[in-house]
């Protein structure tokens, strides 16, 4: 029979366990991505604050240096967290008809990290890019009640 | 009296060839999953998985949308004019959420 | 704020608060109890919520937006009020203050909000002036403390991912001075909320806005 102070100490272990990704866990979300490729860095621009005003909504834009035509362009764009309790954000495809390859959209980012976007081209290759932001949180919350 | 769900900023008219900019707003708590009520039990995720963008019936941008997706999303694109008719915009998502919206192109 | 947070607001297309906006347009329109549109009587409400809270002449009471609102649909639409934070009652606020966009706050002053604003409150025992007049532009929890003019009132705070009252963010600034919240539509809020305006008076009205 556990006492009060333990069961609490393994229900909030549990908790913890469920509420943040691990890096391992992002790779591995990466890997379903690229099969067995290395993405080479470049090509990827992923802009965000540096400095953000809450992490319940995070502007977010990401842009790939690509003609975009028939020949050549980008058919696919993902990106990925390290910090929040899943790694991936979302992902896009497209084609020539984009006309440019970029999204822009608001995301939720659990605590100040850094956030990677991967490309991926009609040769085949994947190209990637990273974003270091700093989140901060509003001060006085609302505790959950109105 | 459920109101809009979805907004859409299209031009109204474009070049033949020229890229233009779309902006989508969906209106949905978008909810992670992992929030718990002041008593401590679990809010089921229910969010919007899914968008896609049709030209005239053709699929021209597509969006897998997670629960890091923030709440009412905003989804800002491009696609090429290339010719005058109907963009078609759904959204599907948890538990049957399904919204459509149409805006219409003159491309000259 | 962040300029990202600033753009958000700026564009009408990224504007989150849109949906309420549309949504008001279409409550104003809309025939009450009695048969009555707010339309049938205002066919334009420009430049209006710059000058609330204002003094009800005929009860003699000193009403908010939402308390206008409310006295409209109850005393001559044969409708029921809308409570605080409900969509109707964020929608029609929203819709009313975005036509007040650009107009300079005329509202006059409140000696029982000014004294509420100066007041020592709660565990802390702080008062809202310590903060946001002796204080602003210093660091609360690494978030700089603003000043607190309500120029854009009702808004879309990232926090709460949802539209929101200026006595929804007062309560919760009350509550996190650990501070006895005053209920919705208390007469204390309603003096406060005219003080904070005639404190703001001159700045210009950018309903619905967008807040961290």
């Amino acid at each position: 029979m556990m006492d009060r102070r333990g069961f609490l100490l393994f229900t909030s272990i549990l908790f913890l366990g469920n509420a943040h990704a691990t890096p391992a866990q992002m790779q591995a979300a990466m890997r379903k991505v690229l099969g067995g490729a290395t993405p080479r860095p470049g090509k990827v621009k992923l802009e965000i604050a540096p400095l953000i005003d809450n992490g319940n909504t995070v502007p977010l834009s990401v842009s790939v240096d690509s003609p975009m035509t028939s020949a050549e362009h980008v058919k696919a764009i993902h990106v990925f967290t390290e910090k929040n309790p899943q790694p991936n954000v979302l992902s896009v495809r497209l084609g020539p008809r984009a006309g440019r390859a970029s999204v822009s959209t608001r995301v939720r980012l659990a605590d100040s990290q850094t956030v990677h976007a991967i490309a991926e081209l009609s040769d085949g290759s994947f190209w990637s890019g990273s974003a270091d932001v700093v989140v901060t949180v509003s001060a006085c919350l609302e505790d959950g009640f109105i | 009296m459920s109101g809009r769900r979805a907004i859409v900023t299209v031009p109204k008219q474009a070049k033949r060839g020229e890229v233009i900019e779309i902006k989508t707003l969906a209106q949905h708590a978008m909810e992670t999953g992992y929030r718990r009520t002041q008593e401590g039990v679990a809010i089921a995720r229910d969010i919007i998985r899914t968008f896609v963008c049709t030209y005239n019936g053709a699929e021209v941008f597509r969006m897998e949308l997670h629960p890091a997706i923030a709440a009412n999303p905003l989804i800002a694109f491009s696609t090429v004019a290339t010719e005058s008719g109907t963009l078609e915009f759904k959204w599907s998502g948890d538990n049957g959420y399904t919204v459509t919206e149409t805006a219409g192109i003159t491309v000259v | 704020m962040g300029r990202e947070t600033r753009a958000m607001q700026d564009d009408d297309a990224t504007n989150p608060a849109m949906f309420w906006v549309l949504e008001g347009e279409a409550l104003f329109k809309n025939k009450e109890g009695s048969g009555k549109a707010c339309l049938d009587c205002h066919s334009t409400l420009k430049g209006v919520a710059a000058r609330y809270p204002a003094q009800d002449a005929k009860q003699g009471r000193l009403l908010n937006l939402e308390g206008r609102i409310n006295a409209c649909r109850t005393e001559r639409m044969g409708a029921a009020a809308f409570p605080y934070e409900s969509r109707e009652l964020l929608s029609l606020t929203a819709y009313v203050a975005l036509q007040s966009r650009g107009a300079p706050i005329e509202v006059r002053k409140s000696d029982v909000g000014e004294k509420f604003f100066h007041l020592r409150q709660g565990q802390l025992n702080l008062s809202c002036a310590q903060c946001h007049d002796e204080r602003w532009g210093k660091k609360l929890a690494g978030t700089p403390i603003p000043q607190a003019h309500p120029t854009g009132y009702p808004l879309y705070r990232l926090e709460w991912q949802n539209l929101g009252s200026l006595q929804r963010r007062l309560r919760n600034c009350l509550t996190g001075m650990r501070a006895e919240a005053w209920p919705f539509g208390a007469p204390e809020l309603v003096e406060l909320e005219r003080y904070l305006m005639w404190r703001a008076r001159g700045m210009k009205m950018e309903s619905p806005a967008v807040r961290p």
